[in-house]
């Protein structure tokens, strides 16, 4: 009895070993690339800026000072004015808030029904996995953007429909992914001993299938963070996603279209902001790729 | 291979078949009423009862679900409330103009692509790979929305080298439509001024399309490259004393290209994607615009028939990539009993 409880213990601390030494490898190669570093960077003050939106903006972002508009970027109007005499470096502030809200809620809706659905598909074989996976396929034939711009119009333009859309467009994706994670464990020994321990169905998909696919779900989902800032972009500038006078930078980037030529401040510098959040959560993707790498990780 | 290419028809048929379901159920979930969008908002109540009539939607769902499987089945996508003619007219008249955008597109993603990923992988580590993989991050990050605006801006307002939105100056006669490819008709028609106008006006959308498929091409090139060159046969070719750049471009690249093939497929269906901002952009009367100016003004039969002839296009090309990938590559066996070893 006594010699079985040392070797849990032992097992235990050789696994946290490993995990810490997993870590210091991570944290190694995360150093080692310094556009990793310069994505980490970019996301961690927009996170920030976020925040802190109210105490960074000059003026009211929704203050439309007619005499004012149209100013190029002065002292006074750091980026400038649109056409209503709004301070746009205060509406990129605060539109902030709106990109990384959008982008975290898609992920928590469709990373979710992602997992479930990938789950129970797997898992659970057979007619469920043929329905489920039939029906991930319909949505996967469609282009992402395409069926989001679909649902977001015909569920009426706004915020939320918007999210909504962009959610359907990527949970089928999640599914997959989840359901090849669960396949793979699905008949390994843990999983006959816990079913040999008498644990149900339920249990196994909740307790045992789901922490494992959470690892690869999550690092998927991450990756996928700039495309869905850039669907949501899209379908501002579309007039399908958040409605005016939203500071949502797509739709700020539309706004300033009439305005090209002479007042290019307008349109560029919102579409400057939805450029460098993405380019930082791709630069973040792309070293985490790196680094999930096993070949790296060898040399 | 028979069995194979069966089983992934049959699925693409049911593929098909849902994605019509998909487009129905968009249809329906439409809180306007389309009909009001139609006869205007000063419309009298029996004009628009007429109208419901007329379009079928005063049927039962299950009905105007078998009205619309039947109508599909024939090919009839309806009429679209816009242009007030059949939806398939003006796809076979919009289509060709967004496929010609989103060839250009390819053409410049693959050239541009292979570049950067083949030097990437031979310089390995160096400021090129850095400046590549960086360049390539750009490519994929930017809105293409906005990149449009702002070369249109540079290049057609400010430096004005290039011409003003559109697929042609007004001033010039199409040619007679043979493909629906400007520069195709136009060559067919040896209109050399029409062919020279075409191509200068493909540059800006089509870079801005092709900057947006560079990057995963040149990643996929560059990983496998990188793997090739450090085979056997490589060192052997070397070794015989083979001069560098032969050995790249010959031995390394030509094996090099077989992943590449799927990314490439799956790029095409990317830009068929990216083309609905560019077109909009760029004034392109393309596919992209059409279902774009559908969406905004819901007009029902538009917007279920664009989908839909989008999304079977991209199954398509899925499908032929898949195909043309286990030709290429011997290790994958179609029928699923050969190993992957």
């Amino acid at each position: 009895m006594t010699a079985q409880n040392l070797t849990t213990v032992e097992v235990r601390m050789l696994r946290a070993e490993s995990r810490k030494r997993a870590l210091q490898d991570s944290w190694t190669l995360w150093k080692r690339n310094p556009v990793t570093i310069a994505g980490t960077l970019i996301i961690l003050s927009l996170i920030l800026i976020a925040m802190v939106a109210p105490w960074l903006a000059t003026h009211d972002p929704f203050d439309q000072i007619l005499a004012d508009r149209l100013f190029p970027p002065s002292l006074d109007y750091w980026f400038g004015t649109d056409n209503l005499g709004r301070d746009i470096y205060s509406r990129v502030i605060h539109g902030s808030r709106l990109t990384l809200m959008i982008a975290f809620v898609v992920a928590l809706i469709s990373g979710p029904i992602g997992l479930v659905v990938g789950v129970l598909s797997g898992y659970l074989g057979g007619m469920v996995d043929e329905v489920l996976m039939r029906l991930s396929d319909i949505f996967l034939a469609f282009p992402k953007l395409i069926l989001a711009i679909a649902f977001a119009a015909a569920l009426e333009p706004g915020l939320t429909n918007a999210i909504i859309a962009i959610s359907i467009a990527n949970w089928p994706s999640y599914a997959r992914l989840v359901r090849a994670e669960t396949l793979a464990v699905r008949n390994s020994d843990y999983i006959d001993a816990v079913r040999i321990l008498g644990a149900g169905h339920l249990r196994i998909m909740i307790y045992h299938l789901t922490p494992m696919c959470l690892s690869t779900l999550i690092v998927r989902v991450s990756l996928d963070m700039g495309t869905i800032i850039l669907i949501a972009a899209g379908l501002g500038f579309l007039g399908l996603g958040a409605q005016p006078p939203a500071p949502e930078w797509g739709l700020m980037v539309s706004d300033g279209r009439n305005y090209l030529v002479d007042q290019w401040w307008v349109s560029t510098i919102p579409g400057i902001a939805i450029l460098v959040v993405v380019l930082g959560f791709n630069l973040v993707g792309d070293g985490l790729r790196d680094i999930l790498d096993p070949h790296q990780r060898q040399s | 291979m028979p069995a194979y290419l069966l089983k992934r028809l049959i699925s693409l048929i049911f593929t098909i078949a849902g994605i019509a379901v998909v487009t129905f159920f968009i249809s329906l979930v439409v809180p306007l009423d389309p009909l009001a969008a139609i006869a205007g908002p000063q419309a009298p109540q029996e004009t628009v009862e007429r109208l419901r009539v007329l379009y079928g939607f005063d049927q039962p769902l299950y009905v105007q679900f078998g009205h619309y499987v039947s109508r599909l089945s024939e090919g009839n996508l309806g009429m679209s409330f816009q242009t007030g003619r059949p939806v398939l007219d003006d796809i076979i008249q919009f289509f060709p103009a967004t496929l010609e955008l989103a060839t250009i597109a390819l053409i410049i993603s693959i050239v541009s692509g292979i570049t950067l990923g083949v030097f990437s992988a031979v310089y390995r580590n160096s400021w090129i790979d850095h400046f590549a993989r960086v360049f390539s991050l750009i490519g994929v990050s930017m809105p293409v929305f906005w990149l449009g605006l702002v070369l249109m801006l540079i290049f057609y307002f400010k430096l004005d080298w290039l011409p003003e939105p559109g697929r042609l100056d007004i001033m010039l006669i199409e040619p007679e439509r043979v493909t629906g490819f400007l520069l195709m008709d136009s060559l067919i028609a040896q209109d050399w001024e029409v062919f020279y106008d075409a191509l200068m006006h493909l540059i800006l959308p089509g870079s801005v399309l092709g900057l947006f498929g560079l990057a995963g091409i040149a990643r996929i090139v560059r990983s496998s490259m990188l793997d090739v060159l450090s085979q056997e046969y490589v060192k052997t070719a070397r070794i015989k004393g083979l001069a560098e750049h032969l050995v790249i471009v010959r031995h390394a690249l030509r094996n090099a290209l077989v992943p590449t093939v799927t990314v490439i497929g799956l790029t095409y269906g990317g830009l068929l994607e990216g083309s609905v901002l560019t077109e909009t952009i760029f004034s392109w009367p393309g596919l992209g615009r059409y279902l774009t100016t559908a969406f905004l003004t819901l007009d029902l039969n538009a917007i279920v028939g664009g989908t839909m002839l989008v999304a079977m296009s991209y199954s398509l090309v899925n499908l032929v990539v898949d195909l043309l990938y286990a030709y290429l590559n011997p290790k994958i066996s179609l029928d699923g009993e050969g190993s992957l070893s």
